[in-house]
């Protein structure tokens, strides 16, 4: 729902979000005399994301840390499990990080073809079970992760399938499909049906109209699209852990190691991947905001 | 011109045919994936639900019956635990609103001459989606244990019993999923809040109404799209959460949710027909009670 979409946009920077300029007059806060409430909202804000940050801190901050096998207590500053991630139980973290890395791609790819088709059919064409199509994308994003993932689970078992990689990767692509579809949607319905007329009067074929038209204005959605849905599986532990059998995941792998410690070579893969989301995020924010300066100064 | 409106009334069936035959094959492949993978195994939890044991059937193994019994004995004999989900899944909705309310006030409204910092802010507030949220869990469960900085100043402070413990409360439980779904609050809120329009505040204040009065009358109402989504997204995957009740986190014995007891039933006792009872019936209450609550808010075309 919107929360995930938002998200996706701002995970991708790409999607300029329709709401900006669709929404109407908005005013901006007058001019007054500085009161209690104009600091006291600041203020407030700085606490509010020093305490969202903390957890993130203190994972990064341990993955410093000189641990011998649980990472509880702090022991001293060191560099070697930076060094030598994957030298820790036989590289099981590492084996479990691969794991993970390969399921989001794939389910990536999968979720974000089947999504967009989807999403291009609900804006473009009128279809008879249009509702109970809509009911279908949306029950999945309403039904806890715990059920979707007995469920699946269950269906596996009644049908004898083993539960291995693949198992994982169909569990992933079936949530992901729902989220990929509103995020393109948004972005279907803000595009100028013109363009594509005019792509045909051009006398483009329809492939030729939606290779060299439709698609390239539709690929900042599709990519918000795909990101969200690799960081929704790699994120993922709960239908995993109903669909892994003896697969390990990255959060799999937290999981299980949460009873006896977890290494601190697991805080090192979690900081690297949060400071490359971080730097990709805040990349394409910054890229973006110098692009509507340059935009607005030309204007 | 008679001929070419001919022409066009004979084409357009042609064409519409054409449509919903292209139509029909972008459909096809999402939809069959989610019939086969979202339809068909809640189907099949539905029948695994009603299984009863195999006669001379080892543990874990089933035959197909209707033995609706299955979901007499479950709500007898894990109330405490769905009573508990609700009941942990609303005190973090509701602590996760009133963190996130200002939060996304401050960003949506007062930010808005700073686009560039607004942005930022938004990063932030999604920031925590980028590593494990199993591993911030465990990090609030270190931050929060009886020997960490913040308990022992707190006991210091006589602000905490000395032999009182914080983490395996249902007061972690709770804090542990107000957490770590702050986000999916605050970002419809912030949705909602950033197309306000101030005016009207304006001229509540103008017809001498005081901030309060502002606030209640004109600002909650308006964002009213916001707190429902943002509620919904904070409820439904409370309520199914095992994580954070799980004992290796912030739960004790007895905070365990109806996840807990569907993952142990499921994947540990191999009691499938027990597991897939509770994971209907947490699918149906969560369904009801959206629903009474999506009409009742008044604002039914959230999607």
């Amino acid at each position: 729902m919107s929360g995930e979409v938002q998200a996706a946009a701002v995970l991708g920077g790409f999607a300029e979000s329709e709401t900006q300029e669709g929404g109407g007059p908005r005013g901006l806060p007058r001019r007054r005399r500085v009161g209690l409430g104009d600091w006291l909202l600041p203020v407030y804000t700085v606490l509010a994301f020093v305490f969202l940050l903390i957890p993130i801190v203190y994972t990064f901050v341990f993955s410093f840390n000189d641990s011998i096998k649980s990472n509880i207590s702090w022991r001293g500053f060191t560099l070697d499990k930076w060094l030598n991630v994957c030298n820790v139980e036989g590289g099981a973290v590492c084996q479990a990080f691969t794991n993970s890395i390969v399921i989001g791609l794939v389910a990536t790819v999968i979720a974000t073809t089947l999504g967009t088709l989807i999403a291009i059919a609900l804006v473009r064409y009128r279809f008879r079970a249009r509702s109970a199509i809509s009911l279908l994308l949306f029950l999945p994003m309403a039904t806890p992760e715990v059920v979707l993932g007995a469920g699946l689970a269950a269906q596996f078992l009644a049908v004898g399938v083993p539960k291995d990689m693949t198992t994982i990767i169909l569990a992933h692509t079936m949530f992901c499909i729902s989220f990929v579809v509103v995020t393109v949607k948004a972005r279907v319905a803000s595009l100028d049906p013109a363009l594509e007329e005019a792509g045909r009067d051009l006398y483009g074929s329809p492939s030729q109209v939606f290779w060299r038209i439709t698609f390239p204005l539709l690929t900042p959605g599709i990519l918000a699209a795909a990101l969200l849905s690799f960081s929704l599986s790699f994120d993922d532990f709960i239908i995993t852990n109903f669909n892994s059998g003896s697969v390990s995941t990255f959060p799999k792998y937290i999981y299980i190691s949460a009873s006896r410690g977890i290494p601190a070579e697991a805080n090192v893969i979690a900081s690297a991947v949060f400071l490359f989301a971080l730097v990709l995020v805040i990349g394409t924010q910054v890229s973006r905001a110098a692009r509507a300066k340059r935009l607005a100064k030309l204007g | 011109m008679a001929f070419a409106a001919f022409a066009t009334a004979e084409a357009q069936p042609q064409v519409q045919k054409r449509k919903s035959r292209i139509a029909l094959f972008l459909l096809l492949p999402g939809i069959l994936y989610l019939v086969l993978f979202f339809l068909t195994p809640l189907i099949s939890l539905v029948l695994t639900s009603l299984q009863t044991p195999a006669e001379f059937g080892d543990i874990g193994q089933y035959d197909y019956a209707f033995n609706w019994q299955n979901y007499v004995t479950v709500v007898q004999q894990y109330l405490p635990h769905i009573l508990r989900s609700f009941g942990y899944a609303l005190a973090a909705t509701v602590l996760a609103l009133l963190f996130s309310y200002p939060l996304a006030y401050f960003i949506g409204v007062k930010a808005r001459r700073w686009p560039l910092l607004q942005s930022l802010m938004l990063v932030l507030v999604i920031a925590p989606f980028f590593i494990s949220f199993l591993l911030r869990t465990l990090a609030w469960k270190q931050l929060l244990s009886d020997e960490s900085f913040i308990i022992t100043s707190l006991k210091a402070l006589s602000l905490m019993a000395p032999d009182a413990h914080f983490t395996g409360t249902p007061a972690a439980v709770i804090f542990g999923l107000t957490y770590n779904f702050i986000p999916f609050m605050t970002l419809p809120l912030y949705t909602t809040l950033e197309r306000l329009d101030t005016r009207y505040l304006e001229a509540g204040s103008d017809l001498y109404a005081n901030a309060f009065t502002v606030f209640r009358k004109i600002t909650i109402p308006l964002s009213m799209p916001g707190i429902v989504a943002g509620t919904l997204l904070t409820f439904i995957p409370a309520a199914g959460d095992y994580v954070n009740a799980s004992r290796d986190f912030l739960g004790g014995p007895d905070t365990q949710m109806m996840g807990n007891v569907i993952e142990a039933n499921f994947l540990v006792l191999l009691n499938y027909p027990a597991a897939a009872a509770l994971s209907i019936i947490l699918m149906a209450a969560i369904l009801v009670l959206v629903s009474i609550y999506v009409k009742r808010s008044g604002t039914e075309d959230l999607l």
